[in-house]
């Protein structure tokens, strides 16, 4: 016991001695590249395709980070970290970017020593049911069996949602994704209970996918954002900034496409954006062509999502919450001047 | 009673003896010999009637190879289309595509090492000189960065090559400290005795997955900020302390097992320290263990599979993310059922051989 408590108190000590402040960028430029944090296993978001290249809304997120510092979107480096390591890989420098679909909390904003920068998915919790049940909303589902992954805050949303709501449920609690969907098909649950970015993916695997539906219920806000280390504002900020851009883009219809061209706009918040009138390179400390390499090479947050997790992947996710603010969603960037 | 004449040819008239060979008569004696062991016998029979056409009409006559994910959805069969449309990331994982023939180059000349030194007769220095080359140039070639080679990062490396990589690794490097850690615990030093068993108790008290996770998020917390180790070398080291302190075991049990009169006699003949346990005592005592300790090996190499839950991509990390694609979701039987494959065909390689050498060491 003594032993353990000697670690404990190693660990603490090292832990508050931790501190970047400001030197990250300089990190990442001598380095020569980003070392960013990565799902592995979820699709749409952090997943290698059969060759072993990442591919994700939160991996393009990364590769637009590494084009507005390197002006190339290739000097990134993935590692996959799971739901345990994610936050100690932040911490100990191991990395310098966390871009895995990780939920902002005031928890981990705080205690944690963590920054969260621009969310760049709003997901929620929702519930998916044989269309058979003939349900209409999640109030219905009183006594139901429930399909859920353990030791996530899945689980303890959906035991919070019935117990506020005054119904009983019986949890089935199978680790792995794949594994609870086929467990769900087979009918040893009522329903399942995920992220609802996840549930349209599931439902399209289904043997007969019409036969499911997806409650419009949503029972819990997941933001999901990168990750940087507190106290090293200028690191945050080109993060922040980066992910920004890509929704600024969308907003000024600037496209990965068009981009040359819109670089001969006579609008000056294009001309702002894309540095032809420079300034905001020069602010974040950055070249002042970053926001043009970004929309070049990694494209804006709309192309980026259909890209991903939009209509004409497995996944066939609406924008919904996602959409820009000018179309009823929560997309929004403050002014880039 | 009349007294029938003998005659020369008495055993014409012998009656053939009731044949007792043949498919029935074995049956007969083995499988239906009794009331119990006929009910459990067609009981089998039903069973395995139940199970095995299905199975093969699932794996063979109704499965698909090389198909789409959606004509496999259509059809009823196994499969196993989901292994050649993804082998190259199950074996490889992150391996940079273009670069694939540098860990398959790799993985053919460990193999053809390890078939290499087989044979007993090749064991000599030279085979050692023969490994410590051919390590250096598979080190090269998975690592990159001279003669020409891309460099390739070792958190890139994945798949089968890593967890070759782990295992091999990890055994050969266990082995020698295994066997020093068990001669320290018997050592009359006291210093190094109570080092040693504290190692060996500190280490078997607690399960290989929190010894990696102490290793993947403990430990780069107690390094100087801005420091880090590879993660793959926390693993493999992890595993070696892990597997070192079991093989210690069992190699003590082979030092015990030796009476003490070889000791004595190894002492009398006037070899010091060094000589006795080289020359006499452990050629002995690791002959003995050797069923145990391939047992340790195999478990060595199968619990390299743990490291998945440290983000490490070993093939069954990779199968596994495969399985997480939407559009192969599902096949899970197939595509574990072929790393099954690849980890039995290993595991029998290993104890077939540890049969061998036993076989070659007695006589």
């Amino acid at each position: 016991m003594k032993l353990m408590k000697l670690l404990l108190i190693i660990t603490i000590v090292l832990l508050s001695g931790v501190g970047f402040a400001g030197q990250t960028v300089d990190n990442v430029k001598a380095k020569g590249f980003v070392q960013a944090g990565a799902n592995g296993d979820l699709f749409g978001f952090g997943k290698p395709d059969e060759k072993g290249i990442w591919r994700g809304l939160d991996v393009d997120t990364g590769r637009a980070i590494a084009a507005a510092v390197f002006g190339d979107a290739s000097k990134i480096k993935f590692i996959p970290l799971t739901a345990v390591q994610r936050f100690t890989a932040l911490q100990s420098g191991e990395i310098d970017v966390l871009c895995r679909n990780a939920t902002q909390t005031l928890g981990r904003d705080s205690e944690l020593g963590l920054d969260f920068a621009q969310v760049n998915y709003y997901d929620g919790q929702g519930f998916l049911v044989p269309k058979k049940m003939k349900l209409k909303n999640a109030k219905q589902l009183d006594g139901a069996t429930v399909c859920v992954l353990p030791g996530t805050t899945t689980e303890l949303n959906v035991a919070d949602y019935f117990r506020v709501n005054k119904m009983k449920m019986k949890p089935v609690v199978i680790e792995n994704n794949a594994e609870l969907a086929k467990a769900f098909f087979a009918g040893r649950c009522d329903v399942l209970t995920s992220d609802a970015s996840q549930l349209a993916g599931i439902r399209a695997v289904a043997p007969k996918p019409d036969d499911y539906v997806i409650l419009p219920d949503i029972i819990s806000k997941e933001p999901l954002a990168p990750a940087v280390r507190h106290g090293d504002n200028q690191w945050k900020d080109i993060v922040n900034y980066s992910v920004l851009a890509m929704i600024e883009a969308e907003e000024l219809g600037i496209t990965s496409k068009n981009v040359d061209e819109m670089l001969k706009s006579a609008n000056p918040a294009v001309q702002r954006f894309l540095g032809v009138a420079p300034g905001n390179g020069k602010a974040l400390g950055l070249n002042e062509k970053w926001a043009y390499n970004i929309i070049k090479q990694v494209g804006n947050y709309g192309e980026v999502f259909e890209r991903n997790v939009g209509k004409n992947t497995p996944l066939k996710l609406e924008r919904g919450l996602n959409a820009l603010w000018k179309n009823g969603g929560l997309m929004y960037s403050p002014p880039f001047r | 009673m009349v007294q029938l004449p003998r005659d020369n040819n008495q055993t014409d008239r012998l009656r053939a003896p009731v044949i007792r060979i043949g498919a029935w008569q074995w049956l007969k004696s083995n499988l239906f010999n009794g009331v119990f062991n006929s009910v459990v016998t067609i009981l089998v029979c039903i069973f395995l009637y139940k199970i095995i056409p299905p199975f093969v009409r699932w794996a063979f006559i109704d499965s698909l190879w090389l198909s789409t994910a959606d004509q496999c959805r259509a059809g009823d069969g196994a499969c196993w289309s989901i292994i050649p449309a993804n082998i190259r990331f199950i074996i490889f994982g992150f391996y940079p595509y273009e670069l694939h023939w540098r860990p398959t180059v790799a993985m053919i000349m460990l193999i053809s090492l390890l078939f290499y030194s087989k044979n007993r007769n090749h064991w000599n220095t030279s085979l050692g000189y023969i490994w410590i080359a051919g390590l250096l140039i598979m080190g090269i070639l998975m690592r990159g960065g001279i003669w020409g080679l891309t460099a390739v990062e070792s958190d890139q490396w994945g798949g089968l090559p890593l967890t070759l990589m782990l295992s091999v690794f990890g055994m050969f490097a266990a082995y020698p400290l295994g066997i020093l850690l068990a001669l320290g615990r018997r050592s009359k030093m006291p210093a190094i005795k109570t080092l040693c068993i504290l190692y060996i108790e500190l280490i078997r008290g607690v399960p290989l997955i929190s010894l990696l996770f102490m290793s993947a998020v403990l430990f780069p917390l107690f390094l100087p900020a801005g420091l880090t180790v590879n993660k793959i070398i926390r693993a493999q080291a992890a595993i070696i302390l892990f597997t070192a302190a079991y093989i210690a075991e069992v190699v003590r049990g082979g030092l015990q097992a030796i009476s003490r009169g070889q000791y004595e006699a190894a002492e009398s003949l006037g070899l010091n320290y060094v000589q006795k346990m080289r020359l006499v005592v452990l050629p002995q005592a690791l002959k003995i263990v050797i069923p145990p300790t391939v047992g340790i090996l195999i478990s060595a190499f199968k619990d390299t599979s743990l490291v998945v839950i440290i983000a490490l991509y070993d093939i069954l990390k990779t199968t596994r993310s495969v399985l997480g694609n939407p559009s192969w979701m599902g096949f899970s039987p197939e595509a574990y059922i072929f790393v099954a494959l690849i980890y039995f065909v290993c595991c029998y390689a290993m104890s077939n051989y540890s049969r061998r050498l036993e076989r070659e060491l007695h006589s």
